[in-house]
């Protein structure tokens, strides 16, 4: 199914995305070309697969809920583009 | 001898007698970077000054007659797994300036065990690629050499192609790498090295810049497949910060190298011999089975019939686990950020500019995949074909202990080539592909030389946590196929 532009608008702006207008209608036909090649899958029948969510089949370990590090600030914010005291900063979201 | 020309393994023991110092193995290997790596760049980050303080501290040990497994060992650290206070980029603009805190679990594992750092190699920008051509800090050139062309640059294969161009030139003597399609395998067959993909929970993820956490696999590079054994048997262990860790006991890999493969039953999957695969694929094929009967084994032909449909089971589950993992960077938090006129537009600036053309292509493509009214369509499906490609090799291994299968589908390519179309680039994991999506282990062995005198991969796959198996085929392989070439461009060698 070939993509249209607005589609491509549309999921690069749920992306968080920002593309420039020469970069959408390459990715619009990239994007087709992919889905039309995976479209190979409508080949086979899945009815009563189930969908396989991980790739070894194990139980998930238990452990207690317990703090076991925290309360370093200078570590958690040191990689911050910007801060400001023990906050991220970001531009004003509330008018 | 100079001391770039050991394997792992020799080096271990010639540290362990005191034969040379660990400082002068690790001073030999800075200096190869020195020389090569401007032409290479296999390396995004040199860690000079650290490499020599573990080296000196490997000495102190190694003196009192102590030390780990690979005290003084020189090793190359791709650059996704995360080293606290060593910048860790995943060849992305988006994490350049992104120093980490914490030291993955992989790392830790090397450093408790007294490995050697000297940097951090280079890949595809956050792992997704088979060349190592989309990397923010500039593509990494193969060591070898096509003997009418020798001016061609070809690609080292991705995504980990800094780490197996490293070992490959003598610049390291075995080095990690993740293997999420196929970015331990395919270039270690395109580099004339070992590298295996263990069973998925065998190493930790915790501290490995994710990309698709159901398929990412981190495992090393070494030489031979002794020096592989040798650093996965540091490197696995349960870890209790990945929950998709296995809690089993990591097995003696280097004993099970020296094993016989006498009465082992080795299948050969009919549906890896595809079309349009080069004539000398198949011809080493066919070599790699014989080898393996004159040792012992038992051949025989097995189906694997949903092999087709891992690639487009792959490039749907992939970039969908993908977007979601990369929503993170988002310019508050770390690495890159760019002003905007909101809070919106700083996202969407940051991520247009710090994410590259394949990364972007992928996000929309999971972002798609994933959104309403398609889920069913594409991801649900592709996971129902997921289970289906798995039972193939549960089916598989009732009748065999191990698949024997071609690593890739051509040696390696020229720079340039295959970038015109994706889909073409991503037919180059479709003998890889099928191991990652099913989690079971995977060793590519060097077993020839094509036509142009290009290294040419094979590939051992095993049963869930059968990796003594794998290793045990892959070091009879090894042993028959006596392969000796040498890349033309590597430490010690009078053209460079």
């Amino acid at each position: 199914m070939p993509l249209d532009i607005l589609t491509v608008r549309r999921i690069a702006r749920l992306a968080r995305l920002r593309l420039e207008d020469s970069e959408i209608e390459r990715l619009r036909q990239e994007l087709g070309g992919i889905l039309a090649w995976v479209e190979m899958l409508d080949e086979l029948d899945v009815t009563g697969v189930p969908p396989m969510t991980g790739a070894v089949a194990m139980a998930l370990k238990m452990r207690p809920d317990l703090v076991t590090e925290g309360g370093n600030p200078e570590i958690v914010l040191g990689n911050a583009p910007e801060r400001i005291g023990d906050f991220y900063a970001v531009p004003k979201v509330v008018e | 001898m100079n001391l770039t020309d050991f394997g792992l393994a020799a080096a271990r023991l010639a540290l362990g007698r005191r034969e040379f110092s660990a400082r002068d193995l690790t001073l030999a290997h800075l200096a190869a970077i020195e020389a090569l790596n401007r032409r290479l760049n296999a390396f995004i980050t040199v860690t000079a000054e650290q490499a020599l303080a573990q080296a000196a501290a490997a000495d102190a040990a190694l003196a009192k007659g102590e030390g780990g497994p690979l005290a003084g060992i020189p090793l190359a650290i791709k650059d996704i797994f995360c080293t606290a206070g060593i910048r860790t980029t995943a060849a992305s603009r988006i994490l350049g300036p992104f120093v980490p805190p914490y030291e993955s679990a992989v790392t830790a594992n090397l450093r408790r065990d007294g490995a050697v750092f000297l940097g951090k190699t280079n890949l595809d920008e956050f792992a997704m690629g088979s060349s190592t051509t989309s990397s923010a800090f500039g593509s990494t050139e193969n060591p070898w050499k096509r003997r009418q062309d020798p001016e061609i640059r070809l690609v080292p294969g991705g995504s980990s192609g800094g780490s197996a161009a490293a070992v490959a030139a003598h610049l390291a003597l075995g080095a990690t790498g993740t293997d999420t399609g196929g970015s331990i395998r395919q270039p270690a067959s395109f580099c004339g090295i070992a590298g295996i993909k263990p069973t998925y929970g065998r190493c930790s993820r915790f501290g490995v810049v994710a990309f698709a956490s159901s398929l990412d696999h981190p495992g090393p590079f070494g030489r031979s497949v002794e020096d592989c054994a040798i650093l996965l048997r540091s490197m696995a262990g349960h870890d209790p910060r990945d929950s998709t860790s296995v809690d089993v006991p990591v097995p003696d890999y280097p004993a099970a190298c020296a094993r016989g493969i006498r009465g082992l039953r080795v299948g050969v999957p009919r549906e890896y011999r595809v079309e349009g695969m080069a004539g000398e694929i198949e011809e080493m094929w066919q070599s790699g089975l014989g080898w393996l009967r004159e040792a012992g084994a038992t051949i025989v032909d097995v189906s694997l019939p949903h092999t087709k449909y891992g690639l487009p089971t792959y490039y749907i589950v992939a970039p969908a686990e993908a977007s979601s993992n990369l929503a993170r960077y988002d310019g508050v938090r770390y690495g890159l950020r760019v002003p905007g006129e909101d809070l919106i537009d700083l996202y969407e600036r940051t991520r247009g500019e710090g994410f590259g053309a394949e990364v972007k292509r992928r996000i929309l493509m999971g972002t798609y995949v994933l959104s309403a009214g398609y889920y069913d369509a594409y991801y649900l499906k592709a996971q129902k074909v997921r289970a289906l490609i798995l039972k193939d090799f549960t089916d598989a291994f009732a009748e065999v202990d191990a698949l024997l299968a071609p690593t890739a589908p051509s040696a390696a390519f020229a720079e340039g080539e295959k970038t015109e179309d994706p889909v073409t680039m991503y037919l180059n994991d479709v003998f890889t592909v099928p191991a990652d999506l099913a989690g079971v282990p995977a060793i590519s062995v060097p077993a020839g030389l094509d036509a142009d005198g290009l290294p040419l991969g094979l590939q051992v796959i095993g049963p869930p946590f059968g990796e003594e198996v794998v290793f045990t085929v892959a070091a009879a392989l090894e042993r028959a196929a006596g392969f000796a070439a040498l890349p033309a461009i590597r430490a010690g060698s009078p053209r460079t």
